[in-house]
């Protein structure tokens, strides 16, 4: 590889040689921008109310409504656009997926590095609450904890974080007990500095890079979840509808053959799946030293 | 063996122990025990006698104790939509869930297996590239939909399966199973492919790079240079090899399987004890609800033993690490 190079640059380069991966990205990056511009995106606002006509209720793809506006993947049992309906779901669920990934990586960046650092039964206990998590499948722990709890948007992000930092104590632990028999932290343990400082200012950074790579595939995990528990009816409120809400609403109408109320939804939730994931992986080839 | 096969059992018991007692806090200390465990239309009178009964008036250690023992010998409370014991209930529709499970496993090993071998064997190739790129589809797509557009597909625009429901069972030693009917293969077939796809897909991966490594060990290089016919190589050297971390996982990924078939029991309509915990969250029938989680941890617990024994017996490595 070129030494001219900065390593931001030959990470791009080396990210976008993979066609398939770059077009994941752009897609990506797409789907975001849509999610964040949807209020100036959309025909109307799919939940104020006065902007619905009850006369408009289930149109086709394509079909144009009694005002003269075509609603290219159709409308809901409300008379709500789809297209409105998908962007705005699309935002409830990214926000979710992200929000969720997000906290739940700090806190299990923080139980990590102080399981690795401490050792001893605090390392062996925290370990042994993460194996126990981790062998439930996510959806079971986080369907009985909504069933304890009931739903909201706060429940389901707590939900989320709760089946999600264990994966990321582990992989930090992991991490940090290599970095920590490095000499750079004799030294620093030398200098006096403090065990936090010492945590947060030198391990940190150098466990970044993997915990990364999983956050990336994580947020694609913690958004199927929610739209999985929304569907079941147990995650999103009816006042914040996620993709899989929408998908959830269009379960009744598939029987009688319409089937754009839960189709495109859905086309939109894989879509973003699948671009995380290709992303994802592609991160994973390219942030691993052993593949270059 | 022994010592192994008894430290494994101990671990169990305390996992077991630990269990009950996020249960037990989960339900008595964080929630009020009354709302959960009482039926909100009960009159005074009953509420007070369930109280008694359940020892809600007693103090926590010794709830803890009436809870251990409800627990093990069965009674955990009546469902207030049914009236019956809810441990009842739930071994009522535990049959149908594990036949679901059962169908989807055999579905993804009998798929999986040589499709991975396939792609494994070569990799280069389109009809490899095209399984990979069909396995990373399986793991995005979100189970639930994929049943919405398997019923939407084979039965509303095909009308070649039935959409929801289980159809006609016959009892084998008392169990009710579908399978043996032409109507229940019918309603069996579109659940038990949509929860075997997510396991299917997982098994291409698994079997592609258990066979991408095995073909470069020297085992393989030296059944060649002997004359082995290819066939056999792949039969004997590669695929036995292989098969010791895919029994593991087949044996782990069961419990996943019924886990995940609550999500299709509910988009098929399918009677398993998926369906019933949701359909009892929807009308607030907790006692079955704890019930449901009680089984489930057992049912996990007991999986996880069981595949861990098993994968210590398959090969012996492991047994020699673990008694270090």
């Amino acid at each position: 590889m070129n030494a001219t190079l900065s390593p931001s640059r030959e990470f791009a380069t080396g990210f976008a040689r993979d066609r398939i991966a770059l077009g994941a990205f752009w897609i990506l990056c797409l789907l975001l921008l849509a999610a964040v511009a949807a209020p100036w995106l959309t025909p109307q606002n799919p939940y104020d109310l006065a902007q619905l006509d009850i006369l408009d209720a289930k149109l086709a793809p394509g079909v144009a409504s009694a005002a003269g506006y075509t609603h290219w993947l159709g409308t809901d049992d409300q008379g709500r656009d789809m297209v409105s309906a998908i962007l705005y779901g699309l935002r409830i669920s990214l926000g979710v997926g992200f929000l969720s990934t997000v906290a739940a990586l700090g806190l299990g960046l923080v139980i990590g590095l102080v399981s690795a650092r401490a050792g001893g039964w605090v390392d062996a206990l925290i370990m042994r609450i993460v194996d126990l998590q981790l062998s439930f499948p996510a959806i079971l722990v986080a369907l009985i904890l909504l069933a304890l709890t009931g739903q909201g948007v706060d429940k389901i992000i707590i939900a989320l974080i709760i089946v999600q930092w264990a994966y990321y104590a582990r992989t930090v632990r992991g991490a940090a007990l290599v970095e920590l028999r490095r000499e750079y932290i004799d030294a620093a343990v030398c200098a006096g500095y403090s065990s936090a400082r010492i945590l947060f200012r030198h391990v940190l950074p150098n466990v970044l890079p993997p915990l990364i790579v999983v956050a990336t595939v994580q947020v694609a995990h913690a958004i199927a979840l929610e739209a999985t528990l929304s569907f079941l009816g147990l995650g999103m409120p009816i006042t914040s509808p996620s993709l899989g809400l929408l998908i959830a609403n269009g379960y009744t109408h598939l029987l009688s053959g319409k089937y754009w109320i839960s189709f495109f939804p859905g086309i939109a939730l894989l879509l973003t799946i699948v671009a995380i994931n290709l992303v994802g992986d592609r991160l994973r080839d390219v942030l691993n030293p052993r593949l270059k | 063996m022994l010592n192994f096969t008894l430290r494994r059992l101990a671990q169990s018991a305390a996992t077991l122990f630990v269990m009950s007692l996020l249960v037990f806090t989960g339900v008595y200390a964080i929630g009020n025990p009354v709302d959960i465990l009482i039926n909100p239309q009960a009159d005074q009178a009953e509420i007070a006698q369930t109280i008694t009964r359940l020892g809600l008036d007693r103090p926590l250690w010794e709830q803890y104790w009436i809870f251990l023992k409800g627990a093990f010998t069965g009674d955990l409370g009546k469902s207030f939509a049914a009236s019956i014991p809810a441990i009842e209930l739930i071994f009522e529709r535990m049959p149908a869930t594990l036949e679901l499970a059962f169908m989807a496993m055999l579905i993804a090993i009998v798929l999986g297996i040589p499709l991975g071998l396939l792609a494994g064997l070569k990799p280069d190739s389109w009809i490899g590239r095209s399984i990979m790129a069909g396995s990373i589809l399986g793991f995005s797509l979100p189970t639930f939909w994929v049943g919405l557009m398997l019923i939407m597909v084979f039965s509303v625009q095909l009308g070649w399966l039935p959409t929801t429901g289980r159809g006609a069972t016959v009892d084998v030693f008392g169990i009710p199973v579908s399978f043996l009917t032409w109507d229940g293969i019918r309603h069996l077939i579109l659940p038990a492919t949509n929860l075997a796809l997510f396991k299917l897909s997982l098994l291409i991966r698994l079997t592609r790079a258990g066979t991408r490594e095995a073909m470069l060990q020297d085992y393989v290089r030296y059944a060649r240079a002997k004359g082995v016919p290819e066939r056999e190589v792949v039969r004997i050297h590669v695929l036995r090899n292989i098969l010791i971390p895919i029994v593991t996982v087949v044996g782990l990924e069961l419990g996943s399987l019924i886990a995940f078939a609550v999500v299709t029991e509910t988009v098929f309509a399918w009677p398993g004890m998926g369906k019933l915990l949701i359909d009892s969250i929807n009308v607030l029938d907790r006692p079955v609800i704890v019930a449901y989680l009680l089984v489930i941890v057992f049912l996990f617990i007991f999986i996880n033993l069981l595949v861990d024994l098993l994968y210590t017996a398959l090969d012996p490595r492991v047994r020699l690490k673990g008694a270090r």
